[in-house]
C-alpha cells in the first residue's frame, strides 16, 4: 500500500511539473525571441548570442505600441471604477434589503454571466455608430460596463450576503440612512472583496479583443491587443519585434498578476466556483 | 397591494426605495447587453447589407444555417474545439487531483502561480505566441527535429489536416492550470479520514478515485464544464490570430463567422442568426450541466 501511495504522489508531481514545463515553454520562446537582433529569422528556443533590448525600443516607439498601452489604459480606468461603484450599490441593495422580487433581479443579472460579445457585437455596431460611440472610447467603455455587470454585481452580492445583519440592524436602530450604513460601515469592510473584483474587471477589460476590433475600427485608437493582431497581419516575419510587441501587451497584467497573486488566484477560482 | 392596509403599503413602498441603488447598474447591463442581445435576435429576421433597407425574412436566415456547408462547419469545428477546450483539460485536471489526493501539499505555490498563467494575459497574445510556436523555424518543429521526426515536422497551423488539432492545443495549454487548480482546491476540502476508510475496506486507487475523491468534486466539475466548454464555442480570439479559419474553411468557427459575415460581407442578418444560434447553445448546455450536476445531489 505503502509503495503504491509513494508511486501515486510522484506521478502526480511529475504530472504537474511537465505540465508547469509546457506552460512555461512558450512564454520563454517568445521571450528569448524578443531579445535577438531585429529583422532576424529566429529558430525556436535559441539562446540569445547578445542580449538586446533594441527590439523593446522599436516596439514601443516605431510600431506604437506606447499608444496601444495608453489606449487600454484609458478604456481599463473607465471600466474599472464605473463597474466596482454601480456592483457595490446593486449588491448592497440586492445583498442586505429584502427588496421585493429581488431575487428575480438577481437572477436576472446572473443570466447575464453566459452573454458572449458575439451575441451583442452586432447592432451594437449599427446602434452605437447611429449615437457616434464607434471609434470612441465612451462606446467601448459602456459596454464593457454592462458585459462585466453581471459578475461584478453577483461579485458584490455574495460579499454582502455574507456580512452580519447585525451590523446593519444596529446602524438602523441608530437611524443611520442606507447610504450611511454603505458608506460608513460596509464599504470599508468590503474592500477585499472590491479589490479582487477590480482586479479581474482590469483583467478583462485589459483582454477584450472582438468588441474592441468592431467598435474601433480606426486603427490609430486601437487598444494594445487589437493592435497587436493587427500587427501581426503586417509584420509576421519580423519576429523579434513581434515577440517585444507581445511581451509589451502581456507586461501589464503580468505585473498586476505577480503583485497581487493572492487575490488574483482566489478571485478566479471563487469567481468560477460562484459563477 | 392597494387592499393591503395602509401601514404596511407605506412600508412596500418604503422597500421598493432599495431599487434606487440597483437602478445604475441595471440601466447599463440593459442599455448595453440585454437590449443588444435582444436586437440581434430581432436583426436575425430580415436580410440585411448594413447599408440599404432590411428585407424580412422570417427565419430563413436560420434555415440557410443548416443548409450552408461553411456555417454548418464552424459549428462542428466549434464542438471539435470543446473536446481539446475542456474534455482534456478536464481529464488532466482530476488526473492529477486523483494522483495528488491524499497529500497535503507543500510548495503549491509556485505551481498555481504558473498554472494561472494562461488564464490571466490576453489570448490574443496567446494566440501570436503559438503562432510562432507553430512556425516552420517554431519550438514544436524544433522539438520534432531534435528527436529526429524531421519528416513530422510541419508548418502546423497551414496544415490541413492538423490546423484544427493544433488550434485546439492552445486552448489547452489555456485551461489546463485552471482544471488542475480547482480540482485540486477540491479535494483539499475532502476529509482525510474517508480515505482512510477507504483504505481499510481495501480501496485500490481506482475505486478509491471512484468512490471518494469524485463524488466530491461535482460542484467543482460543472464549473469546469462549463467554463471550459463557453470558452471553446464562443473562442474567437485564439481562432482569428493563429489561423483566421484557414486553411481553407478548415478552423472557422462561429464567432469568426460572425464577424466576418457582418462586417465584411454584408450579410448582417445572417451573422446575427447565427450569433443567435452559438447564445442558444452557449446557454443550452450551461444548464444542462448545471441541471445534471444538481440532479445528482
Amino acid at each position: 500500500m505503502n509503495t503504491v501511495a509513494r508511486s501515486e504522489r510522484w506521478s502526480g508531481y511529475a504530472l504537474l511539473t511537465v505540465m508547469a514545463i509546457v506552460v512555461v515553454i512558450p512564454f520563454l520562446s517568445v521571450f528569448l525571441a524578443s531579445l535577438q537582433p531585429a529583422g532576424t529569422p529566429v529558430v525556436g528556443l535559441t539562446w540569445p548570442e547578445r542580449w538586446s533590448w533594441d527590439n523593446y525600443e522599436t516596439a514601443w516607439s516605431v510600431a506604437g505600441f506606447s499608444d496601444l498601452i495608453r489606449h487600454s489604459l484609458i478604456i481599463a480606468v473607465g471600466v474599472v471604477p464605473a463597474c466596482l461603484v454601480l456592483a457595490a450599490l446593486a449588491g448592497y441593495a440586492l445583498g442586505t434589503m429584502k427588496l421585493p422580487g429581488g431575487n428575480a433581479m438577481a437572477a436576472f443579472f446572473i443570466a447575464g454571466l453566459t452573454i458572449p460579445v458575439e451575441l451583442i457585437v452586432v447592432p451594437l455596431y449599427f446602434d452605437l455608430r447611429g449615437l457616434g460611440l464607434t471609434n470612441s472610447y465612451l462606446g467601448v467603455i459602456l459596454v464593457e460596463i454592462a458585459l462585466f455587470m453581471p459578475f461584478s454585481v453577483f461579485w458584490m452580492r455574495t460579499h454582502f450576503l455574507s456580512t452580519p445583519t447585525s451590523l446593519v440592524e444596529a446602524a438602523r436602530m441608530d437611524g443611520a440612512s442606507s447610504a450611511t450604513i454603505l458608506v460608513r460601515i460596509l464599504l470599508p469592510l468590503a474592500r477585499p472583496s472590491l479589490m479582487t473584483l477590480g482586479l479581474l474587471v482590469f483583467m478583462w477589460s485589459w483582454n477584450q479583443f472582438l468588441l474592441v476590433l468592431v467598435l474601433i475600427q480606426d486603427t490609430t485608437k486601437h487598444t494594445a491587443p487589437a493592435g497587436l493582431g493587427f500587427f501581426v497581419g503586417q509584420n509576421s516575419t519580423d519576429i523579434p519585434t513581434l515577440a517585444a510587441g507581445t511581451i509589451i501587451v502581456m507586461l501589464p497584467i503580468l505585473i498586476l498578476f505577480v503583485v497581487f497573486q493572492r487575490s488574483f488566484i482566489a478571485g478566479l477560482l471563487q469567481g468560477a466556483m460562484k459563477g | 397591494m392597494g387592499s393591503r392596509p395602509p401601514v404596511r403599503s407605506r412600508e412596500a413602498r418604503k422597500r421598493w426605495r432599495g431599487y434606487v441603488y440597483v437602478l445604475p447598474a441595471f440601466a447599463v447591463y440593459v442599455a448595453f447587453a440585454v437590449l443588444p442581445a435582444l436586437h440581434t435576435a430581432y436583426l436575425s429576421l430580415f436580410e440585411w447589407d448594413g447599408v440599404t433597407l432590411g428585407e424580412w425574412v422570417g427565419l430563413g436566415n436560420y434555415a440557410e444555417i443548416f443548409q450552408d456547408s461553411i456555417l454548418r462547419r464552424s459549428v462542428f469545428n466549434a464542438l471539435v474545439l470543446v473536446v481539446f477546450f475542456s474534455f482534456v483539460p478536464i481529464v488532466l485536471g482530476l488526473l492529477s487531483a486523483g494522483l495528488l489526493a491524499r497529500y497535503r501539499r507543500p510548495g503549491m505555490g509556485a505551481y498555481r502561480f504558473l498554472f494561472m498563467l494562461p488564464q490571466v494575459v490576453p489570448l490574443v497574445a496567446v494566440g501570436v505566441t503559438w503562432r510562432w510556436l507553430y512556425g516552420d523555424d517554431g519550438v514544436v518543429n524544433q522539438a520534432l527535429r531534435a528527436v529526429g521526426l524531421d519528416g513530422v515536422a510541419r508548418a502546423w497551423l497551414g496544415d490541413f489536416d492538423f490546423a484544427l488539432v493544433a488550434v485546439g492545443l492552445v486552448g489547452t495549454w489555456v485551461l489546463s492550470g485552471l482544471c488542475m487548480m480547482l480540482f485540486l482546491s477540491g479535494v483539499q476540502k475532502v476529509d482525510p479520514s474517508l480515505y482512510e476508510a477507504a483504505r481499510i475496506d481495501g480501496a485500490g486507487p481506482v475505486r478509491e478515485f471512484v468512490s471518494v475523491t469524485l463524488p466530491h468534486l461535482r460542484g467543482e466539475l460543472a464549473v469546469a464544464m462549463t467554463v471550459t466548454t463557453v470558452a471553446a464555442l464562443a473562442s474567437f480570439d485564439i481562432v482569428y490570430v493563429t489561423t483566421n479559419g484557414g486553411p481553407g474553411e478548415q478552423t472557422t468557427v462561429p464567432g469568426l463567422l460572425v464577424y466576418r459575415l457582418a462586417f465584411s460581407e454584408g450579410k448582417v442578418g445572417l451573422a446575427a442568426a447565427l450569433a443567435v444560434v452559438l447564445g442558444i447553445l452557449i446557454l443550452a448546455i450551461v444548464y444542462l450541466i448545471n441541471r445534471l450536476s444538481r440532479d445528482r445531489t
